[in-house]
Order: structure tokens, then C-alpha cells, then sequence
């Protein structure tokens, strides 16, 4: 059958700089660039290109240049190019289109919406490079009320659930071993080590080589329960039940047979070359109470040394499933948003289910304010978050502390080509295939991570300073700080916040 | 002294290296220039690679060097900070030092008739393979 889709993107080449060193040749792995050793000449596949820019990137004369280039279609408010392209595609292949990454579409991005507060006269503003500044976070179950004997010393009687402690107010988000490489895995696991926070195994359990380092390791239990074990629990600083994920509410995983190689089956604990499938619900959690028995069970497990949370996707009714989650028991709640990513959903899930994380963040906190059951689970949300400002407006709206992801992801190098479904990521992160896993160097990845961290937590002191605060802590919920411009009354009602001027 | 090494589970085949390489040794050190209107040299290192598995490998720089004690000529000599070096005036292109080479890292440049291999990159602080490996998958230590 003829295919009605065309490539997305032209590739050109300058023929003024083009040495013939052929490094565009080596670096694509969708086979775009093809030498013509007869005339001395690249000759490029436009069709397959997924503009991943790697072959960009290295061409040491810069005489790529990669352009996005869809199908121009007669102007059509209704009909779009998105829509034609996909049901051509779905016309010639009878599937479910497949898409990597978040939402890209434009639903409002409220922090866009959202500007923050600064001291001028009345209230002095802090210089970070001056005074000590406080970033350091804990999560988990907050005590009602402290209890403290006084006396010569004070002594503390209350006893305080178990807490993650982090140096900053960001963790990386889930990304299973398996959906991303190894070299990937090791990357986020040593960062999180330096920079004093976490990262997150997702569901694809915990490799041999890194149980070492568990105490930087919170280990999630989904669905499929893949590489859970008394061991696995108890390697890691905290574990996270994962019941949805913001890309893709309501469906579950899978990771193609292909993909589950030696290690990942051994990591996994699952037959090598069989498909990996995690369940759309866990099949022993229809209710809250099921929920709280698997919070338990966990906690039994770990001798309720480490915090157990929940990871839940965005949805209408969050605000109630987490006043039912902080009562079951999760010591945190995470939370992630629409605009959440992924290595591979439907692309109809993808687009369309969700809620944005901004407005669930801010009808949660105030929820669980209301019900007095604030203190019972800290909340950490993700999906989208892409700068320290970002972070601090979250911390404002209520959130103590966010998940990164792709922001994670492109620091180490992704391009957002959306392609992590293929398992042909040009940059060695979204795939196993080990020509190209190689091109992660997880010493540079480490590196790049803790500078990005590094930055931002300078970022977020001088956005604190500046408003006269000291301490992260004392941000959190404090929406005075932010004003918003462009939003609705019924948005200004949700998020909690005045418009800019008053 | 210092050599240069390769961390192959991070080498990526990308041949930079190499490229890099023939830049520094050509007339212009311009790399457009260098590639296409100059003669172009050998590069001194060369990416052997089968698979996923690729590596960079230049001279070894070695302490007991056969290559220099097998010159016919003189031409390849230890210079004071130990590096090895070919002199291309004095090279006469008989191959000894190829055959004797464990590392098959001297190439034949048939267009000079001289052998031609890593100099370590003379004048510069850090070989230029090394400067340039994308991936730092070369190490001059
Ligand atoms: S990488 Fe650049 S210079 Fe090298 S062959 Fe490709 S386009 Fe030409
Ligand atoms: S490397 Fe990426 S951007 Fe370059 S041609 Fe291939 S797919 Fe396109
Ligand atoms: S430049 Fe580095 S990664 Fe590329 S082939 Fe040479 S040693 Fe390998
Ligand atoms: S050290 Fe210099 S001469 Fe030797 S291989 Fe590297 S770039 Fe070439």
C-alpha cells in the first residue's frame, strides 16, 4: 500500500562544509544518511528521519542542519495535520498509534500563568551568596502534634515517622531499566547520590550491580510487581506504590519481548524475550481499604523503617483519592500531571486524559488542609516541570517536592523526539540496543545531572531570597507569593491565588 | 609519562578521533581546508570496531619501543619527554618498524612513502583525540 505520510523533516546539508567523514553516517540509527562512494556523495533518506538532531550535533563542520518540515495541508482549522497524518497512518496499519515523551499539545500551562512575589522596602530580601539559604527537604508523615519534655535539655517524645531526607526539593522521576538503559539508570543513581536526593527505579525492579547504592533508591511496586522481592523492598530508601502515571491514566505498561534481554529478564524476574505486562489496575487494589492492605504489607516488609507512598496520575477526582490515600497510610503522595512522560503510550491517552498537574496540586493541598490531614503524607508532584522556577511555584501551590523527569532526560542529552517507543534513541537513553547504549557515558551523565541540579538550587535561592525567605520551608503553601495573569475566576478560585494587582 | 587510553564500553565508533587528528596534522588545521584541498595525512590513531565493540588505538608510546630499536635510519626516535616520533626526512619507507609494531599502530602513508603514527599531538597539552572524543571515551593520563 502507498503511504500517504511523508517524513517530518528535512534534512539539508551544506555541500560547502561537508567533509565526507561520514560521522552522520554512523551516528543515525534510523538509517537516514547513506554514502554514495562513487560520486563522493551523502545522499539522505528525509522519510526516515526523526529529527532526533544527534547526526546535527556531531557533525563537526555544522553543515546539518535538521528542520521540521510537516506536510503542509490546506489550512483547516478543524482538520490539522495532526489528525490527517495520524488517521492516514492508522488507515494503512489498523493499530494504535504509539507515541514517547508527554502531552505536547497546547492545553494551558498554568505556571506560565503564575508570577512570583519580591521584597522592596517593607520586608528585606536575602542575598544567597551572603547568608545561608535552606533547600533541604523531608518527606514523609508529619507528627499532629509534638510532644517535648522540658528541662535542662529539651527531649523530643513524640516519634516521628520515617522521613526521606533530600537536599533539595527534586527527586528523579520513575524511569524503569528497561525503558531506559542502564547507563541511564546509573547516571540518575550516582547524581542523586552527589546532589543528596533520590531517584526512582520505576517498575522494572532493581539491577544487581546497583542494590549497592539503595540508599539514594526508592523502588516502586506497580502493577506487574516485576523484580519485587523482600530484598528489592528493603534495598531501597523508600518505596513507592505506582498505581497510574500522567501519560497514560488508566492503561498499564508494556515492554516488548525484544527489549527484555538477559539482564533486564533477570532484573525483572521474568522469562527472557517475553513481553513485559503490567496490569491497567493492580488486581488486589479495587478500593482504598485494598490500597491501604498493600501499604501495610509493605510496611511489614520493611519493618516500618522507610516511607511507603502512592504515585497516582492526575484525574478529575484526585483531590478525594488522596484525602483516601493520606488516610490509608502513604507517607507520600505522588502526583503526576498530564503533561507527564513516558517511554511509550497510546497516543490518544497521551493527548487527551488527565488533568494538568498545576490544578490538581492546588485542589489536593487545599483538600487535605481542610480535611486536617495535610501533615499525614508529604506531596511530590511531576509532569512537565522544566525550570527552578517552575519548582519554586510549585513549592508556593503546596507541593513539597517535585519529580523530574524529562527535564532529567534531556539534561542527559534527549531531544524530545518523542521516539522512545522505538527503542532507537540516538542518544543511548531510551533504548538497550548496545551500539547505541554505549553513547551515554555515565560519568558524563552524572556530571550534567548534578550541574543541572547544581544550578537550579542556586536559582531557587535567589527566587527565595528575593522574596525575604530563608528556607524552603517556609515557602511551601504560601501562595501569597504568587499572582497570576490571564486566568479565569474559576482558575484563580482552583489554584487559590490572586490575580497580578490586587 | 603520559599515554593516552581508551575506555571501550563508552567508545562510540564515531571516528572524531580520528578526524580530529588529520586536522591537526595537516597544513591548515582548518578542517574544511584540511579535508578538501590539502593533501590529506594519516591519522595517527584508528578506530578498529566490529559490532557494537569499537575502540581507538594510537601508539603505545612504549618504554621498550621495537619499533625504534628496528629503524634502518634513525628515523623513529624517542624524543627527552619519552614520546615517540617518526622523522619523515629520514624515513625511508622499508616498513620495518610495521612488522615489528605489537600494536599494528603505524600505518604506511603511500602517498609520502613514510610511516605515519600518533606524535601525541606535538605542542599541544592535550592530544587533540582526546580533546575532541565526544564521549570521553580517551583519557591522557
Ligand atoms: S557529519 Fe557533517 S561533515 Fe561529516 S559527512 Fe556528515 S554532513 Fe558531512
Ligand atoms: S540522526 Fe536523527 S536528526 Fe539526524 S537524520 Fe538521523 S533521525 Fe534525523
Ligand atoms: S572520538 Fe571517542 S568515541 Fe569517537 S571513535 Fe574516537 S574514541 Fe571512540
Ligand atoms: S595524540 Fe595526536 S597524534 Fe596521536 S592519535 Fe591523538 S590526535 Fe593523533
Amino acid at each position: 500500500m502507498l503511504s500517504l505520510c511523508k517524513g517530518e523533516f528535512s534534512v539539508e546539508r551544506d555541500d560547502d562544509r561537508c567533509i565526507r567523514c561520514l560521522v552522520c553516517v554512523r551516528q543515525c540509527p534510523s538509517d537516514v544518511h547513506k554514502y554514495d562512494e562513487e560520486e563522493d556523495r551523502i545522499y539522505s533518506d528525509e522519510s526516515e528521519c526523526v529529527g532526533c538532531q544527534r547526526c546535527a550535533t556531531l557533525c563537526p563542520t555544522d553543515a546539518i542542519t535538521i528542520r521540521y518540515k510537516p506536510m503542509e495541508m490546506k489550512e483547516n482549522a478543524n482538520w490539522k495535520t495532526y489528525h490527517l497524518t495520524n488517521i492516514y497512518k492508522q488507515a494503512e496499519t489498523g493499530g494504535i498509534l504509539l507515541t514517547g515523551m508527554g502531552n505536547d499539545k497546547p492545553y494551558p500551562i498554568y505556571w506560565d500563568h503564575i508570577l512570583l512575589n519580591a521584597s522592596q522596602v517593607t520586608n528585606p530580601s536575602i542575598d544567597p551568596l551572603r547568608e545561608p539559604m535552606e533547600l533541604r527537604t523531608y518527606l514523609g508523615r508529619k507528627p499532629d502534634l509534638l510532644d517535648i519534655e522540658d528541662g535542662d535539655e529539651l527531649i523530643l517524645k513524640t516519634e516521628i515517622s520515617p522521613q526521606l531526607k533530600l537536599e533539595l526539593p527534586v527527586l528523579f522521576s520513575a524511569m524503569s531499566y528497561g525503558s531506559i538503559s542502564l547507563n541511564a539508570v546509573k547516571s540518575l543513581e550516582r547524581a542523586a547520590t552527589i546532589a543528596g536526593t533520590y531517584y526512582n527505579t520505576g517498575e522494572g525492579g532493581l539491577h544487581k550491580d546497583l542494590h549497592k547504592y539503595g540508599k539514594n533508591t526508592i523502588v516502586q511496586c506497580a502493577s506487574g510487581r516485576f523484580g519485587v522481592s523482600p530484598d528489592y523492598l528493603n534495598a531501597g530508601a523508600a518505596v513507592e506504590i505506582k498505581i497510574g502515571q500522567g501519560a497514560k491514566p488508566g492503561i498499564g505498561g508494556h515492554l516488548p519481548g525484544e527489549k527484555v534481554l538477559e539482564e533486564i529478564s533477570e532484573t525483572r524476574m521474568i522469562v527472557e524475550g517475553t513481553d513485559a505486562l503490567s496490569p491497567a489496575p493492580h488486581h488486589d487494589i479495587y478500593s482504598i481499604e485494598d490500597l491501604r492492605q498493600l501499604i501495610f504489607a509493605l510496611k511489614e516488609t520493611i519493618a516500618y523503617e522507610k516511607p511507603v507512598g502512592v504515585k497516582i496520575a492526575a484525574v478529575h477526582n484526585s483531590a478525594a483519592i488522596s484525602s483516601g490515600m493520606a488516610r490509608a497510610g502513604a507517607d507520600f503522595i505522588a502526583l503526576d500531571g498530564v503533561r507527564g512522560g513516558t517511554g511509550a503510550a497510546p497516543l490518544v491517552t497521551r493527548d487527551n486524559v488527565g488533568i494538568p498537574i498545576e490544578l490538581a496540586l492546588a485542589s489536593i493541598d487545599q483538600r487535605l488542609r481542610e480535611e486536617g490531614i495535610r501533615n499525614n503524607a508529604s506531596l511530590i508532584i511531576a509532569g512537565g516541570i522544566r525550570s527552578s522556577s517552575d519548582i519554586i511555584k510549585a513549592i508556593a501551590l503546596g507541593a513539597d517536592a517535585v519529580y523530574i523527569g524529562t527535564a532529567a532526560l534531556v539534561a542527559l542529552g534527549c531531544h524530545l523526539c518523542q521516539k522512545c517507543y522505538t527503542g532507537k534513541c540516538a542518544w543511548g537513553i531510551a533504548t538497550q540496543d548496545p551500539y547505541l547504549t554505549k553513547r551515554l557515558n555515565p560519568e558524563i551523565g552524572t556530571r550534567r545531572l548534578v550541574n543541572l541540579l547544581n544550578a537550579w538550587s542556586n536559582e531557587m535561592k535567589e527566587l527565595i531570597g528575593g522574596m525575604g525567605i530563608n528556607a524552603i520551608e517556609s515557602l511551601r503553601g504560601n501562595r501569597l507569593q504568587l499572582r497570576g495573569v490571564g486566568l479565569t475566576d474559576t482558575e484563580y478560585k482552583i489554584l487559590g491565588i490572586l490575580p497580578a494587582g490586587e | 609519562m603520559r599515554r593516552i587510553y581508551v575506555k571501550e564500553d563508552v567508545c562510540i565508533g564515531c571516528r572524531l578521533c580520528e578526524i580530529y587528528c588529520i586536522v591537526q596534522h595537516s597544513k591548515s588545521k582548518n578542517i574544511i581546508k584540511a579535508f578538501r584541498n590539502e593533501p590529506r595525512p594519516l591519522p595517527g590513531v584508528l578506530v578498529e570496531e566490529k559490532g557494537p565493540i569499537s575502540f581507538a588505538l594510537q601508539c603505545r608510546h612504549c618504554d621498550d619501543a621495537p619499533c625504534v630499536e628496528s629503524c634502518i635510519t634513525g628515523a623513529m626516535q624517542r624524543l627527552e619527554d619519552g614520546r615517540i616520533i617518526c622523522d619523515i626526512e629520514r624515513c625511508v619507507g622499508c616498513w620495518t618498524c610495521i612488522m615489528v609494531c605489537p600494536y599494528g599502530a603505524i600505518r604506511r602513508d603511500q602517498n609520502r612513502k613514510v610511516a605515519s603514527k600518533c606524535d601525541l599531538c606535538i605542542g599541544e597539552d592535550i592530544p587533540v583525540c582526546v580533546k575532541n572524543c565526544p564521549n570521553e571515551a580517551l583519557t591522557y593520563e
